[in-house]
């Protein structure tokens, strides 16, 4: 007893006395492990380190000639004419509408799908369900836009079908009004399928004896869903909102940019901040506001995550990832 | 006493649940055929006479069945070059992914390694706040000089902190006695990792190079910012450009012949996309079932 108690103080006076000399020697113990470590520590340096004094350019008025420390600080004026930006509000406010609803709709529908692959008893028949409901996810958005073009273009079939049965042009491609739907029946097309991976392992996880149990009363599958699958998935839901509305602030530029491009009569309910950050560098060539807004962007989502995550370990505590 | 056999059936199914069936059955039904209907129209109309899509639209079963827009295709060097281009990038990218990944994943999953949270959080805060898109632009394009070349492909996007901490979980979950006989036997970490770690993480090794793989093949956001050079552009870039400009589609058409203002372009495109996404569909579904495993992984395990 007394000596696991001393080898546990020595180890903790280890820890908190490593000082410089026991930095290194702890280096050199287990020098093999830290140069392994050094390629990637080198390539996040690089790629991920160096970029972040770049946000300086936010604070600046940037020229190319004169570099990043040579161009004139500004202060907050990037900021000032973002925020005088006439589109500004509506960007921010597609960007956290859009991932509203692709949160919920992608949640019920990820969660009705499991309950339905769940339920479906015959093995093969399962199995040929799941390959194919995960398979959308693989496909790039540039094939989906692709598809689309066939779908809702001039000839596409939606199109046709429509002004078949009497309605007027539908003009999809220049009328902003139908996107936010569109988008979001893609987005549960490509992602659904996807998402019930986590719920069905988490279902199939779950104790067969309340099934069981509940059988012998006389529940019928629906109530045994109703009464307990749904209760028991309600914190793995609640988990992944969570997890999904710390990135809120951000937008998908691979889904919004392959679909939309520049096509600007689309902008007022698909253009997001990701969107608007790329058309401010390469094709207004503004610099200072491209990286004020995604600095912005940043800031936000940071406050985002911590305040997620502290949500997170109230309702799991385990869960949450600091 | 003999075994007694409960028949799981013993409990009559009654009508309502009969209903409930034939709904789930429904269900899944009609969402694999949401799933799979745009496959369908990309699939016919590729093979349709470009002529019939301004009268019919676009076709599950083409009216006139023709496959000459795989002609167009095929007979063009820029959809080779483009696999050539994706076919290397996939393959390197992978390789050079997995080499950073797991380099940093095994050190981060031993208790020993003391400075183990310092870079963990190291790369952990990478994923929370990042320069943004101009920086890395300058970086890439200006300091480092790799536009128009084809590791803009590869080195920028070679390492994902997330994929990185899924593959620590996968090691966390091998027992240190394995390691600590090699130990004992003097061997060092390397050896260790190479002759021992890795054996045993062939599902998690797999699942890791499939998420790596499949976002070197989809990749275009680099091409498109980085590359002019047609000849290295890789597949799904060259599908945007079709999709976007109608010059991407003469420079195809050029080499087999076809006069400007006959391009088929509407089955063109469905071509190259079915050329450009064959290997995915004939590989996926035996591919599958190591994202299912690595995302239950993941996700429970946190």
């Amino acid at each position: 007893m007394k000596k696991t108690k001393t080898k546990a103080k020595a180890d903790k006076a280890y820890k908190e006395h490593l000082g410089f000399v026991g930095g290194l020697q702890e280096l050199w113990k287990h020098k093999m492990l830290y140069l392994m470590t050094l390629p990637t520590i080198i390539w996040v340096l690089i790629f991920c380190y160096y970029p972040m004094y770049g946000v300086l350019i936010a604070f600046k008025d940037f020229s190319y000639k004169e570099g990043i420390w040579g161009s004139p600080w500004v202060g907050l004026k990037n900021f000032q004419f973002l925020f005088n930006y006439k589109s500004v509000g509506r960007i921010f406010f597609n960007t956290i509408f859009l991932n509203v609803l692709f949160i919920a709709t992608g949640t019920i529908m990820s969660i009705l799908l499991a309950l339905v692959f769940v339920e479906i008893k015959n093995k093969v028949y399962n199995k040929i369900v799941q390959t194919i409901a995960i398979f959308p996810h693989f496909v790039s958005w540039t094939v989906v836009a692709m598809f689309m073009s066939g779908i809702i273009g001039g000839s596409g079939i939606m199109t046709r079908w429509i002004m078949d049965n009497g309605g007027a042009d539908p003009a999809f491609y220049t009328t902003p009004g139908w996107w936010p739907l569109i988008l979001v029946l893609l987005k549960l097309w490509q992602g659904a399928g996807y998402g019930t991976i986590v719920y069905v392992a988490a279902i199939t996880g779950f104790d067969q004896e309340m099934y069981e149990a509940a059988r012998v009363d006389g529940a019928t599958r629906l109530q045994q869903i109703t009464r307990i699958t749904l209760p028991l998935l309600k914190t793995t839901a609640i988990m992944l909102t969570i997890m999904s509305v710390g990135k809120i602030f951000n937008g998908d530029f691979g889904m919004i940019y392959a679909l939309i491009g520049d096509n600007a009569s689309l902008y007022s309910t698909t253009d997001v901040i990701d969107t608007f950050v790329y058309r401010a560098l390469r094709q207004l060539n503004n610099l200072g506001m491209s990286t004020a807004t995604s600095f912005f962007q940043s800031i936000v989502g940071l406050v985002l995550v911590f305040t997620t995550n502290f949500l997170a370990k109230k309702v799991e505590p385990d869960a949450a990832i600091f | 006493m003999g075994k007694t056999k409960i028949k799981g059936t013993a409990i009559k199914k009654s009508g309502g649940e009969k209903v409930f069936e034939v709904v789930v059955y429904a269900l899944a039904t009609l969402f694999c055929i949401y799933c799979l209907f745009p496959f369908a129209i990309i699939l016919g109309s590729s093979f349709e006479t470009e002529a019939n899509f301004a009268t019919y639209g676009f076709p599950i079963i083409p009216k006139d069945f023709t496959v000459q827009a795989y002609k167009v295709v095929l007979g063009d060097a820029q959809i080779f070059r483009a696999y050539g281009v994706t076919i290397f990038t996939t393959v390197a990218g992978t390789l050079f992914s997995m080499l950073l990944t797991i380099t940093m994943a095994y050190p981060l999953s031993l208790k020993k390694v003391k400075f183990r949270n310092v870079i963990t959080f190291f790369v952990y805060f990478t994923m929370l706040f990042g320069g943004g898109l101009v920086p890395t632009y300058l970086l890439i394009a200006r300091t480092l000089g790799l536009k128009d070349n084809i590791m803009v492909l590869i080195l920028p996007v070679a390492f994902g902190a997330w994929n990185m901490f899924l593959m620590r979980n996968f090691f966390n979950g091998i027992p240190h006695e394995l390691s600590e006989s090699a130990y004992m036997d003097g061997a060092n970490d390397f050896q260790i990792l190479w002759k021992i770690i890795l054996p045993v993480s062939i599902p998690g090794i797999a699942t890791l190079s499939l998420f790596y793989a499949l976002g070197y093949w989809n990749q275009w956001f680099n091409a498109m910012l980085y590359i002019d050079n047609s000849k290295l552009f890789p597949l799904q870039y060259l599908l945007m450009r079709m999709l976007r400009n109608a010059d991407a589609m003469k420079e195809m058409a050029r080499s087999t012949g076809i006069a400007a203002g006959e391009i088929p372009t509407n089955s063109l495109r469905m071509a190259t996309t079915v050329v450009a996404i064959g290997p995915i569909i004939f590989l996926y579904p035996y591919v599958q079932k190591y994202f299912t495993s690595g995302l239950t992984v993941g996700a429970i395990k946190g």
